[in-house]
């Protein structure tokens, strides 16, 4: 990459305390029981630029779009956005600035909205929060501006949550992202809760939103396909590690990890009618327990000694002994 | 044409509410054959798992059949009275829910709830029964069954938990199963495994499986014949290859193109304007003309009736030799 990254995720981890409460441990003998989420995450997003995080639940990537907008501070590890580190106690004053610049769509519209303000109050808020515009004239009209900007129509404003579709409901999350004038947004499943026809229209929505505002967005999602059409770059996550990055086109026309290959054979995909597919042995294992060394051994192929041993670090886009070693040829298809 | 296994005739179901009555399901009808996977797919509010539900007979008040016949086997089921019903399910129909923690009780292990069923639908004995239930775990591909089947349902992880759920269907060897969102709670790695273990049994057993989803992907990978629902009626119904790749309804066509591929770059995705209207206001004629590209006056009015297309069957005027307007899609 040649400019600046826009966003930078350094080795970010988070842990999660699982332990029985403390009463039951003296009781009954147990130990403290840690969850490693998320586990040494790094990755960049330049200005302008859709990075898809994609994995099966539980593989840590709705974690890390908590910690990059802030919702959850990491265990270890830094996000720096713009320059500015949102993680360090230092530059606060500087990070208070940039918070209005970062926002968040949920995958539940029905949950993200409270079901008690009119939708105009919604979407003014973040306007009123961050006293971007002091005239209640002047919020009134801008609200109304991003109601047309999503698709929706100004006098939509003075209607509650509940009269909306679950697509219109989205489109309203949408524009309060961009009240604040956001310009990177972080999208947790925005479509997984709508059907495929509404899903349509947020996605385009999206990528047109995109085009006209110079966004940049970290998607999460666990639909390959929705990934494929949006990203740019690809993480693909597996137990709280990011197993292999590249960007779009390569990794789903040349996929390198065992993973990924599984993966992208197990999508159900309408141009694959009558295809007999190669069924995936196994499931993703308990997070509490991982397995030593590389976390995918107990279902890979591939694996030997070493992927049982030692954890693969992510090299050229991949984090994989077989492949680091050459034992698994990287074109090959699995 | 052999007797189908399932034979949905004009079948209507309706909501009795205070602000009048929502019609559900506005007259369907398919059949489905032994060994035959019928998929059925829409939106949700399209009325597809009310109709899985209309024909295993679960039907609460204030919903009721309205009209129509199911037939099973030839035998009609729709109006058998509630204890002979209760004996056609689960006997003769199996069912498999979306969500297996909701569908296991997680007071008893397994192996009860196995037991229980295979004892209710036929008349083997308690340890013939637990042998049977061993025999059906391996089946599902569970390893180790002798000793997971002391297990709690919590004890399962969810693909597990669905294998379960789908032995129980087939306890008694049922002649068609209703699978409801089989796949939709689980990740995709599972989900492909569920997939081909439903179509392995499917061809071993001969069951016939009506197989209702909102997946496409799924569909396409499963199902021999596809039925595309829209507002409690069948917009199209065909081979699902031929629906998928080449459909007729605009409704259909907006639908596959809404899809983003895994094998095709597009840079916008085909995009239906609008949602699907609630049962309170579906407008007069065909229920999709708000949102149809192609409509025109005749639409608005008279309800379309599904028509024979090649192997299709296709709810839509455009398609109307008397309409004359079959030109302007095709």
């Amino acid at each position: 990459m040649t400019e600046r990254s826009y966003v930078e995720v350094k080795d970010l981890r988070r842990v999660f305390d699982v332990s029985k409460p403390w009463l039951n441990r003296v009781l009954e003998g147990g130990e403290k029981q840690y969850l490693k989420a998320v586990d040494g995450v790094s990755f960049n997003i330049a200005k302008g630029e859709t990075f898809a995080l994609v994995g099966e639940s539980g593989s840590g990537k709705s974690t890390v779009a908590r910690m990059v907008v802030g919702l959850l501070p990491p265990s270890n590890g830094e996000v720096v956005i713009d320059g500015v580190s949102m993680t360090s106690r230092a530059a606060s004053a500087e990070r208070q600035r940039l918070r209005r610049r970062i926002q968040m769509i949920f995958q539940d519209p029905y949950a993200s909205l409270n079901p008690r303000w009119q939708v105009d109050r919604i979407v003014a808020e973040p306007i009123r929060a961050f006293r971007l515009i002091e005239r209640e004239k002047e919020i009134e009209a801008r609200v109304g501006e991003l109601l047309s900007l999503v698709g929706l129509h100004p006098a939509d404003g003075k209607k509650y949550p509940h009269e909306f579709s679950g697509g219109q409901r989205q489109r309203v999350a949408i524009a309060r992202a961009l009240a604040s004038n956001a310009e990177f947004i972080v999208c947790d499943e925005p479509t997984s809760a709508l059907d495929v026809s509404v899903q349509a229209q947020i996605l385009n929505l999206m990528r047109d939103l995109q085009d006209r505002l110079g966004l940049t967005y970290l998607l999460i999602s666990h639909n390959l396909a929705v990934v494929r059409h949006m990203a740019s770059r690809i993480g693909v996550m597996y137990l709280g590690r990011i197993v292999e990055i590249s960007n779009g086109r390569e990794l789903f026309a040349h996929p390198k990890h065992p993973y990924t290959r599984m993966l992208l054979d197990a999508v159900p995909d309408v141009g694959m009618t009558g295809r007999q597919r190669i069924p995936v042995s196994g499931e993703i294992p308990n997070p509490i327990s991982p397995p030593s060394g590389c976390t995918f051994n107990p279902r890979c192929p591939f694996a030997n000694e070493r992927c049982r041993a030692e954890i693969p670090p992510l090299l050229g886009g991949v984090a994989c002994h077989a492949i680091h070693e050459g034992r698994l040829a990287v074109d090959a298809a699995a | 044409m052999a007797q189908p296994v399932l034979s949905v005739r004009d079948l209507r179901v309706e909501f009795v509410t205070r602000r009048g009555i929502l019609k559900a399901i506005d007259g369907i009808s398919f059949d489905i054959a032994k060994g035959e996977v019928l998929g059925v797919v829409g939106e949700s509010g399209a009325g597809k798992s009310v109709t899985g539900s209309a024909v295993i007979g679960l039907i609460d008040p204030p919903g009721r059949i309205a009209g129509g016949e199911v037939l099973l086997s030839g035998m009609r089921i729709d109006n058998l009275p509630p204890e002979e019903m209760r004996r056609v399910r689960g006997k003769r129909i199996g069912m498999i829910f979306q969500d297996p923690l909701t569908s296991l009780n997680p007071l008893y292990r397994v192996s009860e709830q196995l037991v229980e069923t295979i004892r209710t639908h036929t008349n083997l004995s308690a340890s013939a029964a637990r042998k049977r239930a061993i025999d059906l775990l391996a089946e599902v591909g569970i390893p180790a069954p002798e000793r997971r089947i002391d297990s709690y349902p919590h004890e399962f992880s969810g693909g597990m938990r669905q294998r379960v759920v789908i032995a129980l269907a087939l306890c008694a060897e049922p002649e068609l199963i209703i699978a409801d969102e089989p796949t939709t709670a689980l990740d995709v790695s599972v989900q492909a495994q569920i997939i081909s273990l439903l179509k392995r049994l499917g061809r071993e057993h001969g069951t016939a499986i009506m197989l209702v989803t909102h997946d496409m992907g799924v569909i396409a990978e499963t199902a021999d014949r596809v039925a595309v629902m829209y507002a409690g009626r069948i917009a199209e119904i065909g081979p699902v290859r031929d629906v998928v790749q080449n459909p007729l309804h605009p409704y259909a066509k907006g639908l596959m193109g809404a899809i983003p591929s895994l094998e095709s770059d597009t840079d916008r995705l085909v995009q239906i304007p609008g949602s699907m209207p609630r049962l309170s206001a579906i407008p007069p004629g065909c229920p999709f003309n708000p949102r149809c590209p192609y409509v025109f006056d005749r639409c608005r009015v008279e309800r379309p009736e599904p028509i024979q297309h090649s192997e299709h069957r296709v709810a839509c005027h455009l398609y109307d030799e008397s309409s004359a307007r079959s030109e302007a899609v095709a």
